[in-house]
């Protein structure tokens, strides 16, 4: 393949949002689809582009292919080229996020049908454009080759984020969850670019491959490289939402349904999983990053679980669940290489996604709302939906043989090797995963429909359907269905190894069928986490479809527990209330502000006040007699004699 | 080359000064047109320059020289090298914006675009001069358009501001004065770029040449402005007409970092090394200190103009951390600075007089009544914090990356690291001014407020794609900078 095919694979969406933002958008009408259908032919360009290079990346010898970099900026030695690595970390990133945006983009045509925010200027052109504009950024972050471009791109994913979690503007609380977010991850990305600036000025390169050699080598070696990679992942724990960084994703949520399943689910906040997958070695040669990567992976993992086990918007409950995954996925990269860590990103794009978009397929048939106290019963009236968020959860908790299965699996396993103690926490962390999903599936899809958003005002994306619950159009199941078919799939790939050996991590054996069955044979991991999952929905089940027991008593049995998981641990109070209220806004700025005002520039108005007040003494004695200025040369003269005997 | 383009470049904003103050008679729109055609006509010379500019060469390009007063070795010497160029096709190229900006104009025209005209040609003097008399004279000029602009033009307290704008450079200038006269008295020369290549400490003098290296600096300091000399700023960017500034806060206080690279750090490269301890940690104070107290502003013109004092610190940085990096980062944000605060202004004095407010608390909703304008602050607020893909992130990023690796002194690393914190500082009130005016359910009491007509589009957009063009390839840029800054280091 010629290399502008590689590049085109991240050229395709920048055009299409060219094209949007600049030839269409001041001359279509905001209802017109045409931005939507250029958006979908692009990425679906991508899509094929991707399949091919994975294709290429396979048959390459060790899984790379050479892609000349492009000189773009030179001072001194500073020294930025545009560079690709086309790996098979690349490609398998590549043919993820090409396919989940490709299933957006054509769920999101039906989706966005009637937005009732189509008579305020807003609509399919800026929608699209965005979304076309975030689908290269991703691309154009998988495929970097260098620090600075990583950067770059990194930076660009984060506004896309925040422009599209502030689609809709006009609400208060969608503009403020997207300045959070914004304001969040670019904490963190403070850290990374101090990591880039230490990593530049040690090594004097920003590029990746470089890098890598320099750690292995040992070249980068030591303290510099402990807090290289400690900055780094700093970036990734606001990216991907991990603790103290998470609190920006479940009010990211403000945004529009395929947004939350693009962006915040399946694409970006994996990004910084990506970053610390990319950048491994650096990881792996210092112990203490290692560490850290682990401490804070897999207690994400718990943390943000036990706050989904109490949401009541089914969307925050996807959303604690992102981020508890997200906290998989690093512990299985710390306990267990790129391989194990990618993988079960690779797995959970596509169901998490799929859950995402069936949210707001339910949503749409409730009225607009995503509370599910308010719905209830809709396996009913809409058998596809429910069967593709069953086939979604069941993955999701890990119930073999479907993808989330192998990938958690291996990241347990490997915990349980490397990390005993952290592994503790994720096996808890499994049960609760299976209970909350149930939970959510018993509450949304079960008993008897609760008559759902009864008014249109003020929901989240009200489509101006009272509440009849019904199928959503074929344009939003059909992705779905595909969404679904990969749950169900995607795992099969490591089932003998292969997709670890395509990483680089050991070899493919044993035969599909053999391996599908045998991994319980193995050891008793398997069935002990599977039979934990089960126990998980089928505590739901008790509870919330059964209901032998009740969840208000349970709830009130353990009050404080209840109260202090349903305010989030009150992090958000913490950070917004105390840190950046008082402590900041309100004391350190403030006295900053009366220093600029009554110290700065007090000192330059009293130079002012003084030089006048000074003139209007000295000016009185100008009183125009002659004997009194004889009076003061006299005085000078005196002066000037007396200084003479002195000094002279 | 028998055109003097660089001449003209300067004069044709003059001449219609002029032509504008003395024709007794004329309409607005003679007024306008002059005042359109002559910086128009500046502004394409300025691109010309641009485009035939040697990027392969050191040194002065497009000199002039023509003996001015024999008997003390004062010349008209111009010309302009990889260090002053791209300042000099800033100012034309926002001198011409201005107008376009002014266009509505309505109280005293005549004197408002004479004054205005006036001022680019000032500027663009002290870009272009190599004599250090030449440059003082029109450093000088400067202060007077501006004076009368805020003074008459301006809004709030504007007779407060403009004399402390007036005094505060007075106060910085004298001191100039005293430095170029003791430079001239020791060496004997006003020429810049010998006084450049020799050196002044070379020079035997009654005077310590760290004495005259901090004369000069005050007045560089006060305009820059660096930290404790900055609270003239907000003052005069917050009542200043929109046009006033843009100009300001585009084009005029980058004269301070110009000066400092061009004066002292050219003339004393020896004493300027020796005391980049104490300009870095102003810098870094400036970064910080002006990125807080921008978050506590709760006028849109206030804020922009305190969010300046955080920008010109990380000019200050680059040029005290002494790398080819560094510096070039330095010049590179001046430019970004000018095209990205200067749109900032041009955009918040639009707001205001669509939406006849200017206080942050109180505007909300906008972005339904002005999409166009929403975008394009959009682009200019995220720009300012430092977007990849627009100059803001290349002139931060180079200028950080230089100055970490510059090793100017043990320790700047923690300098740097500090003065990064305020590319979160500024997330916060890049974002916060945004979402105040544009965002939130539309307000009834704006719904008179128009969007952008088509002549205001114009300037828009071509802020716009200087920024994004800078942003993608700003080699377009460093290309030159970096030959400007060669010799220097």
């Amino acid at each position: 393949m010629p290399d502008i095919l590689y590049w085109l694979i991240f050229l395709l969406p920048v055009i299409s949002f060219g094209i949007i933002s600049v030839l269409l958008k001041p001359f279509v009408s905001n209802e017109s689809k045409l931005p939507g259908y250029l958006t979908i032919l692009c990425i679906a360009g991508s899509f094929v582009l991707s399949c091919m290079a994975l294709n290429e990346v396979m048959n390459a010898p060790h899984h790379e292919i050479e892609v000349h970099q492009i000189e773009w900026l030179l001072i001194g030695n500073f020294n930025f080229s545009v560079s690709m690595i086309m790996d098979s970390l690349t490609a398998v990133m590549l043919l993820a996020v090409t396919f989940v945006s490709l299933m957006v983009q054509i769920y999101s045509l039906g989706y966005l049908h009637k937005d009732p925010v189509n008579t305020i200027d807003t609509g399919f052109p800026r929608y699209y454009a965005w979304m076309s504009l975030f689908t290269a950024s991703m691309l154009g972050l998988v495929i970097a080759g260098n620090l600075l471009q990583m950067f770059i791109f990194w930076e660009m994913v984060g506004v896309c984020s925040y422009l599209l979690i502030g689609f809709w503007f006009h609400k208060p609380s969608a503009a403020n969850a997207a300045k959070k977010a914004f304001i969040v991850t670019r904490l963190g990305d403070f850290g990374f670019l101090a990591a880039i600036l230490l990593i530049f000025s040690k090594t004097g390169t920003f590029d990746t491959v470089y890098l890598r050699e320099m750690a292995i080598a040992g070249t980068l070696a030591g303290t510099t490289l402990t807090w290289a990679a400690i900055g780094i992942f700093s970036g990734a724990m606001g990216k991907s939402a991990q603790f103290p960084l998470h609190v920006w994703l479940p009010d990211a949520m403000e945004g529009p349904t395929p947004v939350s399943a693009l962006i915040h689910s399946a694409t970006m906040v994996s990004a910084g999983v990506f970053l610390v997958a990319r950048m491994y070695p650096l990881f792996e040669h210092s112990t203490q990053a290692l560490q850290t990567v682990a401490i804070i992976g897999g207690f994400t993992a718990i943390f943000a679980a036990s706050m989904g086990l109490v949401m009541n918007d089914i969307k925050r409950v996807l959303a604690y669940s992102t981020i508890s995954q997200l906290g998989f996925m690093m512990l299985g990269l710390a306990a267990g290489g790129v391989a194990v860590g990618i993988f079960h990103l690779f797995t959970h794009a596509f169901f998490k996604s799929l859950l995402f978009l069936g949210a707001g397929s339910v949503s749409h048939a409730s009225g607009g709302t995503f509370d599910m106290r308010k719905m209830g019963g809709l396996r009913k009236y809409m058998p596809w939906t429910y069967s593709t968020f069953l086939i979604g959860s069941l993955a999701l908790a890990g119930i073999w043989p479907l993808s989330g299965f192998w990938s958690k699996d291996e990241i347990l396993a490997k915990a349980l090797e490397n990390q005993p103690i952290i592994f503790v926490l994720a096996i808890i962390t499994v049960f609760m995963t299976a209970f909350y999903m149930f939970r959510a599936i018993f509450m949304t899809f079960g008993g008897e429909f609760r008559g759902g958003e009864s008014g249109e005002h003020d929901s989240h994306d009200s489509h101006g359907h009272s509440a009849h619950p019904h199928e959503s159009p074929a344009l939003m199941v059909v992705p779905m269905i595909l969404l679904a078919i990969l749950a169900i799939i995607a795992g099969f790939w490591n089932v003998t190894g292969d997709f670890g050996a395509f990483m680089g991590h050991g070899e493919a054996e044993g035969t599909f069928m053999g391996n599908l069955v045998g991994i319980f044979t193995h050891s008793a991991l398997p069935l002990i986490s599977l039979v934990i999952a089960l126990a998980g929905i089928f505590l739901a089940y008790a509870m919330y479809s059964a209901k032998w027991l009740s969840p208000e008593k349970v709830g009130n049995s353990m009050k404080a527990l209840y109260t202090l998981l349903s305010n989030k641990y009150y992090f958000d109070k913490l950070y917004e209330d105390i840190i950046v209220r008082k402590f900041l806004l309100g004391w350190v700025f403030a006295g900053l502000q009366k220093v600029d005002t009554n110290v700065v520039d007090g000192a330059v108005n009293g130079v002012a006040s003084s030089t006048a007040s000074t003139g209007n003494v000295t000016r009185k004695w100008e009183t125009g007699q002659l004997q009194l200025y004889g009076l003061f040369i006299g005085i000078g003269i005196l002066a000037i004699i007396i200084c003479l005997f002195i000094f002279g | 080359m028998d055109f003097n383009i660089l001449s003209a470049i300067i004069f044709l904003p003059m001449l219609g000064a002029a032509l504008v103050a003395f024709i007794p008679g004329l309409t607005r729109n003679w007024i306008r047109g002059i005042s359109f055609t002559l910086t128009l006509a500046s502004f394409a010379l300025a691109i010309t320059v641009f485009v035939l500019f040697d990027r392969e060469a050191t040194g002065i390009q497009f000199e002039e020289m023509v003996a001015w007063i024999p008997t003390i070795n004062a010349n008209y010497h111009v010309g302009v090298d990889g260090l002053s160029m791209p300042l000099m096709v800033l100012t034309a190229f926002l001198g011409f914006m201005v107008v376009l900006i002014s266009w509505k104009e309505e109280t005293r025209v005549r004197e408002y675009f004479a004054w205005l005209l006036l001022l680019e040609a000032s500027i663009l003097g002290v870009f272009c001069s190599l004599d250090l008399l030449l440059f003082f004279i029109f450093w000088e000029i400067e202060v007077i358009p501006m004076y009368f602009l805020i003074a008459v033009w301006g809004a709030g307290r504007k007779e407060y501001s403009s004399i402390k704008y007036v005094l505060y450079t007075l106060f910085g200038s004298a001191f100039m004065l005293v430095g170029i006269l003791t430079v001239y008295f020791t060496t004997g020369s006003l020429n810049m770029i010998e006084l450049a290549q020799n050196g002044v400490s070379a020079y035997a003098s009654a005077i310590p040449a760290t004495a005259m290296f901090f004369l000069l600096i005050i007045g560089f300091a006060v305009k820059l402005p660096v930290f404790p000399l900055h609270t003239w700023l907000p003052d005069a960017h917050t009542d200043a007409p929109t046009a006033g500034s843009v100009m300001l806060a585009g084009s005029l206080i980058k004269m301070g970092g110009y000066g400092m690279i061009r004066i002292c750090v050219a003339f004393f490269p020896d004493i300027a090394r020796e005391f980049s301890v104490l300009f870095v940690t102003l810098a870094v104070i400036g970064i910080i200190y002006g990125a807080a107290v921008t978050l506590r502003q709760t006028d849109m013109k206030r804020m922009i103009a305190y969010s300046s004092v955080s920008h010109m610190g990380m000019v200050l940085l680059g040029i005290f951390a002494f790398s080819e990096v560094s510096m070039s980062g330095a010049v590179l944000q001046m430019v970004s600075h000018g095209l990205l605060t200067g749109l900032l202004f041009a955009m918040a004095g639009f707001t205001m007089h669509s939406a006849h407010e200017r206080d942050l608390r109180k505007l909300g909703g906008l972005a339904r009544q002005m999409p166009v304008a929403t975008v394009v602050f959009s682009i200019a607020g995220l720009g300012s914090l430092g977007l990849p893909m627009t100059s803001g992130f290349v002139a931060e990023f180079v200028t950080f990356t230089g100055s970490f690796s510059s090793g100017a002194f043990n320790g700047i690393q923690v300098f740097v690291i500090v003065a990064a914190i305020s590319v979160v500082l500024a997330a916060g009130y890049c974002l916060w001014m945004l979402q105040r005016i544009f965002y939130g359910p539309p307000q009834e009491q704006f719904n008179h407020a128009h969007d952008a007509d088509t002549m205001e589009k114009v300037y828009m957009f071509a802020f716009v794609i200087l920024i994004i063009l800078i942003g993608v390839y700003p080699a377009i840029l460093t290309d030159i900078i970096k030959m400007g800054i060669a010799p220097l280091v």
